[in-house]
């Protein structure tokens, strides 16, 4: 296989991540071939943003647009938002709803489905021009992508011959995904974005490394929202590209799990305790979940927060995240309340999310000047296996083992 | 409507002592630009124009704004910065019985060590402004509503 760069890995295996590959214009390239592109299931949004025929939404699969839709049928369908005559970005709205997707430039358009319905002069103007003879209409779709669906969350794959979306998550990340989609109607509240100047890679990594949680975010571990002391488990898919942080909220008062936080504060507290008021609502006794999802998704639920967080890598430097908060349709003005009010710690102004985005700049920053070395994953050991703790980077090496193998490093 | 040229000049007057606290400080004299019951909301404008509620930054008293504040100063790991706010078209869209609705646009500028200064957002003020019994102005509510729905890295401080 083609190794863009002639990267090596460290010999210490998946313990080590060589700083090129949050940097490399190469390697982010195959990765869009190889991660977005390639084997896999790309979440695209949730149903409840296209209920009706004829809505559609664009969004992004690694750096690649489409437009995802509700054909006349009910179907969700998904394309490449380029048009096949001379590559034009055919749908320039996020959101709406159309019949035909009309370039602007030739005016050529395309149905719900992604199928070429009309090209302006196909049979000329008085006798004069016109498309060849031979010019089909069936040849020139706008590629499609397979689609599924399950309670409400929309995935689409390039790959045709992707396996099904239970058996791509393994059991344990199913188990999981259908704690928070348990089949309920969902309630839409709203986006945040981002553009954040680091590698796609390392949102990812940022989630599932459960040993910064307890250290980075003052703000969490002051109020017992995350602590290193806490019941809580790290769980991989056999493969180890889906994870899952799974933690139970803790006391308030310090120990030897706050000792090593430099700049606890215990003597904060708040004016307005509306803030943090969480109930709960989850049948297990869990009250964080972050599960993240090979190769674009973050499922958020920190007490009653819940969002879906997008990565859409633009270069190699930069990255969006799209997050999109939701309830359910059967929530009360006080739960939905609840979950506004704790969307402040979780969004593009998060109170917790808010030190993420700046390690995660800081960290580009530091890397992108030294490609040829390497960071260390050896927090709690050198192994990939679940752990009934979190004082562990156990996922990260899960992700770079997997990461590994897909592109051939 | 007959310009009311006092109440412009208060007006003025409420929205240039809000970004000197915000860019200069004190920036915990902030709150109590605010009434104590008081709504505070930074919403991206694709929510605010589809009526999705969801902001960024929500608070619902004085005491969040001021739990928010020392969240910023004390909790909140960020990088050192300085904000410039650009507020202008301060507009009475009505006055009536201590009751002022008002617009204003904002730019805000954002200045990082060792980068060029930036926009870090644009867009505008929906408030409403009632008179204490002191006689001076205070929010009770404001909205932010922001075009520059792609936020660079992070909001750290409030608009």
């Amino acid at each position: 296989m083609n190794n863009p760069s002639n990267l090596v890995w460290p010999e210490e295996g998946h313990t080590r991540v060589p700083y090129r590959i949050y940097s490399d214009p190469a390697i982010f390239e195959r990765e869009m071939e190889l991660i977005f592109r390639g084997a896999g299931w790309a979440y695209v949004g949730l149903e409840i943003e296209i209920p009706k025929p004829g809505d559609f939404k664009v969004t992004h699969i690694g750096n690649t647009s489409v437009v995802v839709t509700r054909d006349e049928h009910g179907e969700i369908r998904c394309f490449v938002n380029r048009c096949a005559h001379r590559g034009v970005k055919v749908c320039r709205h996020e959101f709406g709803n159309t019949r035909f997707f009309v370039c602007p430039y030739h005016q050529w358009s395309y149905d719900a489905t992604g199928a070429l319905r009309g090209v302006p002069f196909i049979k000329g103007v008085n006798q004069l021009g016109g498309m060849p003879e031979d010019f089909d209409r069936a040849d020139y779709g706008l590629p499609r992508l397979v689609t599924c669906t399950r309670n409400g969350v929309i995935f689409a794959s390039f790959d045709h011959g992707v396996p099904s979306l239970e058996s791509y998550l393994g059991e344990v990340n199913t188990h999981y995904f259908d704690r928070v989609f348990d089949g309920r109607a969902l309630s839409l509240l709203g986006y945040s974005r981002q553009l954040i100047p680091g590698n796609w890679k390392l949102m990812f990594e940022n989630i599932k490394d459960p040993y910064h949680a307890s250290l980075l975010h003052v703000f969490l571990v002051t109020f017992g929202l995350f602590r290193a002391d806490q019941k809580s488990q790290v769980r991989m898919d056999p493969s180890g590209r889906h994870a899952l942080l799974i933690s139970q909220r803790g006391e308030l008062k310090a120990s030897a799990a706050t000792r090593d936080i430099a700049n606890l504060r215990e003597d904060f507290v708040l004016q307005d305790k509306r803030l943090l008021d969480p109930v709960k609502e989850f049948p297990d006794d869990a009250t964080v979940v972050m599960q993240t999802i090979w190769p674009n998704l973050i499922v958020q639920q920190q007490s009653n927060t819940l969002a879906m967080r997008q990565i859409q890598p633009r270069d190699p430097g930069c990255f969006e995240l799209h997050w999109t908060f939701f309830g359910y349709s059967d929530d009360d003005e006080a739960m939905t309340k609840r979950r506004l009010r704790q969307a402040n710690l979780m969004s593009s102004a998060g109170l917790v999310s808010g030190d993420d985005s700046e390690v995660i700049k800081l960290t580009q920053d530091g890397v992108r000047r030294h490609p040829d070395d390497a960071g260390v994953l050896l927090m709690g050991g050198r192994d990939t296996n679940d752990t009934p703790h979190m004082v562990t980077e156990t996922a990260l090496r899960a992700f770079y083992s997997h990461y590994r193998a897909v592109m051939g490093f | 409507m007959a310009i009311d040229v006092a109440l412009q000049l208060e007006l003025e007057d409420l929205y240039s002592r809000y970004a000197s606290l915000l860019d200069d400080g004190p920036l915990r004299e902030w709150p109590d630009l605010f009434a104590e019951q008081c709504l505070y909301l930074v919403i991206p404008r694709d929510n605010y124009d589809r009526g999705l509620p969801l902001a960024i930054i929500r608070c619902e008293s004085r005491g969040m704004l001021v739990d928010r504040v020392r969240a910023t100063q004390e909790t909140i790991m960020h990088e050192p910065r300085y904000l410039r706010h650009q507020i202008t078209n301060v507009r009475v869209v009505s006055a009536a019985a201590g009751r002022v609705d008002a617009t204003a646009h904002f730019s805000v500028i954002e200045v990082l060590p060792d980068e060029l200064p930036r926009i870090l957002s644009v867009g505008r003020y929906v408030d409403v402004i009632h008179r204490r019994s002191d006689g001076a102005l205070e929010f009770s509510e404001k909205r932010c509503v922001y075009d520059s729905v792609l936020v660079p890295n992070t909001i750290v401080y409030p608009l």
